[in-house]
């Protein structure tokens, strides 16, 4: 049933109450070696909790893990071949940087020289060299945690697991660091797992993306994929920034009306056999994707609004206007300088666009 | 008279003063020390100072007084003859009971009772507050609950059980009775103590070691107890002077031979021979309580900041 030669992290079935609270449903996942997974989605959507199961570090209710071939549901976190960081960086305080690192490595009884050759590689290949003998409190924030993923790295495992690493960062140190587990992945070539809230990471890390919601997967695809073609409202709500704009209305034969105004979108690509579908739909269309002024006559979708709002955000602005008496958000060039009360053309292709059902929120 | 260049520079002399003025300290206005309200504050602490040091200076002041000027009854005067010959006679020939051999034996048995009693009640609440917070395990709250309710339980009426107990064990009236009987006790308030301290810990801490593969007493050993300090600190203060002042479970558990420092003060104290002997008995009470006061006064400030810590989190 599981082919080993593929899957470095299969998960089957996985469930996990707390009482009667739900917290992982039925899940089902499979990691390809090397692959670099993040679990995305909002507070409270299961995906630190199903990290921890992965990790050993708490106990399931049903289903099974399976870590390169072997079935480790009830294995000690020490045996499931993982390494795991953690948001709050997880330091013991009163260890020098090279005790931290040597910690698992001394625990599991490993020859003085091998530790002492473990701890250079890793410590090189995260520049700490100079830390090795300061204790995590004269750290920064940024060294914390590359400490942090050396303790994962000299112990040679197959698995990572990174729960919000980059949470407790400040912005610029985040997109560094973020460079640097990339850098890290492309060099390691070992599997990763990787929970986050900030889809900027998500996109920018991810070979692919599950997106969580209520303990289930919602989507698990490419990021690409994710962000052009979500399955449901709820991941084309919760990818993006600017968020997609959703407009109510009903689908008719391939023309989609909202409040009077008909929107021809046959070059939409349905899903399969949901091309004559009628039905009371919504149309998301991405801010980024929308045509301003003359360049919106050439999309089959076009039509003329009224600015309402202007935020300029340097590299460019985002405008707020109405199709029909709903609201439509668009991100504009910042050089057309656009301004309040000005009537504009916009206009978007159907192609690039989603449709989802009104009722159910899947994809049409 | 007065060209250009220097009316400018009276008009930016004039700009600088209007700075300064802006810049200058503001705020409200300083409150001066001695408002009424402070007068009355300090006065009524001061009073209750002396209400509280007076007893101290007359025990004080009297054991190192001659029995003679004692009896002359002017108890707040200075010694007139200094001697410190009553602290001696406490000490080492005072009679307690059968015996005049003052406190000494008393101390000593309470220093054999004190050290095992703290560091096996200490030891064992560290790591029951441990496997409470990280190692839990089906009905450990209730476990939990149902110690701390112990601790509500009066000891009088655990007294004659642990009599029974002890006696059934070939124990009573032995030494290693009245440190189990201390160890029992102590368990309530230790064991919440080190709960609430281990619970404020980060508890990514814990599962870290856990990845690192450490088990229950290496993660206890090298991660925990290193960063527990303060919370160690506390309990022993706590156990200390809990032990040291302990008269009851002494007086019942530990036999006659082995009768801790607070019972032989007592058999001192009252005991119905001769006239008593105040400037002893004086000096045999500050030299018993001489033990919780040097803890205290070391280890004040590590009590409150282990105190502190301990209290984070329910």
């Amino acid at each position: 049933m599981i082919d080993n030669t593929k899957t470095s992290v299969s998960i089957r079935n996985l469930s996990l109450s707390f009482g009667s609270v739900q917290v992982l449903q039925e899940m089902n996942l499979d990691v390809k070696y090397g692959e670099f997974i993040v679990l995305l989605g909002p507070s409270g959507c299961g995906k630190s909790t199903l990290l921890n199961c992965i990790a050993g570090l708490l106990d399931v209710t049903g289903g099974q893990i399976y870590i390169s071939g072997k079935n480790v549901t009830w294995e000690e976190p020490k045996d499931r071949g993982i390494g795991m960081v953690f948001q709050s960086y997880a330091l013991y305080p009163q260890m020098t940087v090279r005790k931290n690192l040597s910690f698992g490595l001394r625990v599991a009884g490993l020859p003085r020289e091998e530790i002492d050759k473990r701890v250079k590689r890793a410590s090189e290949m995260l520049q700490i060299e100079p830390l090795l003998d300061r204790k995590p409190a004269n750290l920064s924030g940024g060294q914390r945690q590359r400490v942090a993923i050396g303790r994962a790295l000299v112990r040679d495992v197959d698995v990572f697991l990174f729960d919000e690493p980059l949470s407790n960062l400040d912005a610029k140190l985040r997109a560094d660091l973020r460079v640097e587990i990339k850098r890290l992945h492309q060099r390691l070539e070992n599997t990763m797992i990787y929970v986050t809230h900030d889809q900027i990471e998500a996109m920018t890390l991810a070979d692919r993306i599950a997106i969580m919601r209520d303990g289930i997967i919602q989507q698990l695809d490419t990021p690409h994929e994710i962000y052009n073609r979500p399955v449901n409202l709820f991941v084309a709500g919760f990818i993006g920034s600017p968020a997609m704009n959703f407009i109510k209305g009903d689908l008719k034969s391939r023309t989609f009306v909202a409040d009077g105004v008909t929107l021809p979108i046959d070059h939409y690509a349905f899903q399969p056999g949901n091309e004559a579908l009628n039905a009371n739909a919504i149309l998301g269309v991405r801010p980024e994707h929308v045509l301003v002024g003359e360049a919106a006559n050439a999309v089959p979708v076009n039509f003329e609004s009224e600015i309402e709002i202007v935020e300029p955000m340097g590299s460019d602005t985002i405008a707020w206007a109405r199709i029909g008496t709903q609201e439509f958000t668009f991100r504009a060039d910042a050089e057309l300088n656009l301004e309040p009360g000005q009537k504009i053309r916009l206009g978007f292709d159907p192609a690039r666009a989603s449709v989802f059902d009104a009722a159910s929120g899947e994809r049409i | 008279m007065s060209n250009p260049a220097t009316l400018s520079t009276n008009v930016a002399l004039d700009a600088v003063k209007t700075d300064i003025t802006l810049d200058g300290p503001h705020g409200p206005r300083p409150k001066p020390f001695f408002t009424p309200r402070r007068i009355i504050l300090y006065s009524i602490l001061f009073v209750a100072c002396l209400y509280y040091l007076f007893p101290l200076y007359v025990m004080i002041t009297t054991s190192f007084k001659t029995m003679p000027e004692i009896r002359f009854g002017n108890i707040f005067a200075p010694p007139i003859e200094f001697t410190g010959e009553a602290w001696s006679k406490a000490w080492s020939s005072a009679c307690t009971g059968l015996t005049c051999q003052g406190l000494s034996p008393g101390f000593w048995n309470s220093i054999k009772i004190l050290i095992p009693s703290v560091i096996i009640s200490t030891a064992v609440a560290a790591v029951n507050g441990y496997g409470l917070v990280n190692w839990k395990f089906k009905g450990s709250e209730i476990f939990f609950a149902v110690l701390i309710f112990g601790s509500f339980i009066p000891y009088q009426v655990m007294l004659y059980p642990l009599v029974m107990l002890t006696r059934e064990m070939g124990i009573f009236g032995t030494i290693p009775a009245v440190i189990m009987v201390h160890t029992i006790f102590g368990m309530p308030i230790l064991t919440l103590l080190f709960r609430n301290y281990f619970a404020s810990l980060p508890p990514e801490l814990f599962k870290a070691a856990r990845v690192d593969g450490a088990g229950f007493w290496r993660i206890f050993f090298e991660v925990m107890l290193p960063m527990s300090l303060p919370i160690v600190v506390v309990a022993l203060i706590l156990q200390v002077t809990g032990i040291w002042n302990d008269f009851l479970f002494g007086v019942v558990f530990a036999g006659t031979q082995n009768l801790p420092m607070t019972v032989q003060l007592n058999n001192i104290v009252n005991s119905a021979q001769g006239t008593p002997e105040y400037n002893v008995n004086m000096a045999a009470t500050m030299l018993t309580g001489l033990v919780p006061l040097i803890v205290y006064f070391v280890s004040g400030r590590l009590f409150v900041r282990g105190v502190a810590a301990g209290a984070v989190k329910g």
